[in-house]
């Protein structure tokens, strides 16, 4: 899709993540926020999948290892024909329902199940490597956060993937700086995350992540790149769309009230509308 | 003429043979590919042979990654570090996930016996049994292992198969080795007591029932290689035709075959049942051999623990 309609696009899919959010009672709305841009950018513009090839052997894969954004990817997944909005809306986090607050693999198009950080990293250096052994030339995604990079398992992840030059493989740290405690920078420290995978023998791209057009051209960057697996280091906005919730740490989980509700909506039409001017 | 062959080494005969016409087939080592017995495998096929260094929670979901993909992977690491360090990996990249890893316990139990408690395995059973969707075996010698493996190339589900270091004595042979997936092998059929065992500690059993013989006592052996699922059927008919049951495992007392055979015991045939286990604290520094034997977990000591059991039994 052109640039310039996913400009307008992320606008539409911050709405029904937000729906999804309030008809559910719940989510992780800030690390939505702050990934749906990437997750729109890939599954338009890059991953080769579709509803009709979730089995195709020679399918992209992608693994949502900040798993608790899932209602971003609800979001996406919904736009991309592999879920039914209403459906979701309707069942998200109640009884007895499929769609759960994190990745769930049973669902069309999920490959594998999240939710413990720190998981998605080494499970996509397997996808990655099993598409070298076998000769296709499927390309494997991984989304983590940057709070999660504090888990040990990444870095074991992030060894082997250099180690195994995975050129087929490409992660993306969500940078928004922010965890539940507070600044990741405080918590625990994270920077320079250029510095730390280049060490470990990866392509860095560090771009603005709620920029559509540097997130397009990094994703082909990684694409290109030959000899080593692509980290791009998405430097965005927790809350990304509406100063009700933008680099608020306490909106890590948080269910926006009535006013807070029609703010944020009044902010996303307002971005979309400029889209148009 | 004791055999020489340890379980493990089935193990990499059984995927020799299997990788030479199935490339999906692979395994994964933790720097453990020596101590796996797998050497021959990674030589032989190096493109299906995976080394990720000391790292277990990559092992796991590198592993995961690869059988969502359709490959057939064998991740080997000694039980202590794969049924701990990567619990969680097993738990949601395997189990959650339903992803078509096998996992490999080598070294289990207290193989490693004078290393220490840090490289001994007797929580495995416990952990890896609570996991759902995870199925765990421990089979007893290099023919049933053989055939445990064969069996699992087959299917697409998660399980934990838990091998000790060295060769133990053969309770089968290359031409019967009776062997159902998921159900117990009946080794003996008595009416004084039900030994049950697991594991390496099967022949122990066998042999003490021997023992028990010569003093008149009549006991069934089942060897239980499949803790999960359980053969309860199996359990329920030894129990039911005995006066009390005796488990055995290289185990803790907590959360392995005794509990879950106490449980359906309790459940669908009261009789008294005894566990023998490995205690619950670090165990003496020794030999597999000696430790057994200073435990009560040889073929004597079994025996005397039955014939105690049928005594409490009788009041």
């Amino acid at each position: 899709m052109e640039i310039d309609k996913l400009e307008s696009l992320r606008w539409d899919l911050r709405q029904d993540c937000v729906d999804i959010i309030m008809a559910g009672g719940g989510g992780h709305i800030g690390g939505d926020m702050s990934v749906i841009d990437a997750l729109m950018v890939l599954y338009e513009n890059h991953l080769r999948i579709t509803p009709e090839t979730v089995d195709d052997p020679d399918r992209d894969r992608f693994v949502l290892s900040k798993g608790h954004a899932m209602e971003a990817y609800y979001a996406v997944l919904c736009h991309e024909g592999f879920l039914d909005l209403d459906d979701v809306k309707a069942r998200f986090s109640k009884f007895k329902s499929p769609y759960i607050g994190h990745p769930n693999n049973k669902l069309c198009g999920i490959e594998m199940n999240s939710g413990s950080l720190g998981h998605g990293l080494p499970v996509a250096v397997g996808m990655a490597l099993a598409a070298k052994m076998d000769g296709r030339n499927y390309r494997t995604y991984v989304f983590m956060g940057d709070g999660e990079l504090a888990e040990g398992s990444v870095w074991e992840g992030a060894m082997s993937g250099g180690n195994f030059e995975l050129d087929n493989l490409c992660a993306l740290v969500d940078r928004n700086r922010l965890q539940i405690s507070g600044s990741t920078e405080d918590v625990m420290k994270q920077d320079s995350q250029e510095e730390r995978w280049a060490a470990f023998g990866w392509n860095v791209l560090s771009v603005p992540g709620n920029d559509i057009r540097a997130l397009d051209a990094a994703f082909s960057l990684a694409e290109e790149t030959k000899g080593k697996p692509t980290v791009i280091i998405a430097n965005t906005t927790k809350g990304f769309g509406s100063p009700v919730m933008e680099n608020k740490a306490s909106w890590h989980h948080h269910l926006p009230n009535t006013e807070e509700y029609a703010q944020i909506t009044a902010d996303f039409a307002a971005h979309k509308e400029e889209c148009h001017a | 003429m004791p055999n020489k062959i340890a379980n493990k080494q089935a193990i990499c005969d059984v995927l020799m043979e299997a990788a030479t016409t199935d490339k999906d087939v692979c395994v994964l080592c933790s720097d453990s590919r020596g101590s796996a017995s797998l050497t021959p495998f990674f030589d032989k096929y190096p493109e299906q042979a995976i080394e990720v260094g000391i790292a277990e929670q990559d092992l796991v979901g590198i592993a995961a990654g690869l059988a969502s993909c359709g490959k057939k992977p064998f991740a080997a690491s000694p039980a202590s570090f794969l049924t701990t360090r990567s619990y969680e990996q097993a738990k949601v990249d395997c189990a959650y996930s339903d992803t078509n890893v096998k996992l490999i316990g080598i070294s289990g139990g207290i193989s490693y016996g004078a290393l220490g408690m840090s490289h001994h395995s007797a929580q495995d059973i416990a952990a890896m049994s609570a996991i759902p969707n995870m199925r765990v075996y421990l089979p007893s010698d290099r023919f049933q292992t053989a055939k445990l493996i064969r069996a699992l190339l087959k299917d697409e589900k998660p399980a934990y198969v838990r091998v000790g270091r060295n060769a133990v004595e053969d309770i089968y042979t290359e031409d019967s080795c009776p062997f159902e997936m998921d159900k117990a092998t009946w080794l003996k059929e008595g009416t004084d007591i039900a030994i049950v065992a697991t594991g390496e500690l099967v022949r122990p059993a066998l042999d003490a029932a021997a023992l028990l013989e010569a003093k008149g006592i009549s006991a069934t052996v089942l060897d239980m290689y499949c803790v999960k699922p359980l053969d309860e059927e199996a359990v329920v008919k030894a129990a039911t035709n005995a006066k009390a049951v005796l488990t055995v495992e290289e185990h803790s007392p907590y959360g392995g075959l005794g509990a879950r055979v106490a449980q359906t015991v309790a459940s669908s045939c009261p009789r008294l049942v005894e566990n023998l286990s490995l205690p619950d604290a670090p165990v003496v520094t020794g030999t597999s051999k000696e430790v057994f034997s200073y435990y009560g977990l040889d073929a004597e000591g079994i025996a005397a623990s039955a014939e105690k059991l049928l005594g409490k039994a009788a009041k």
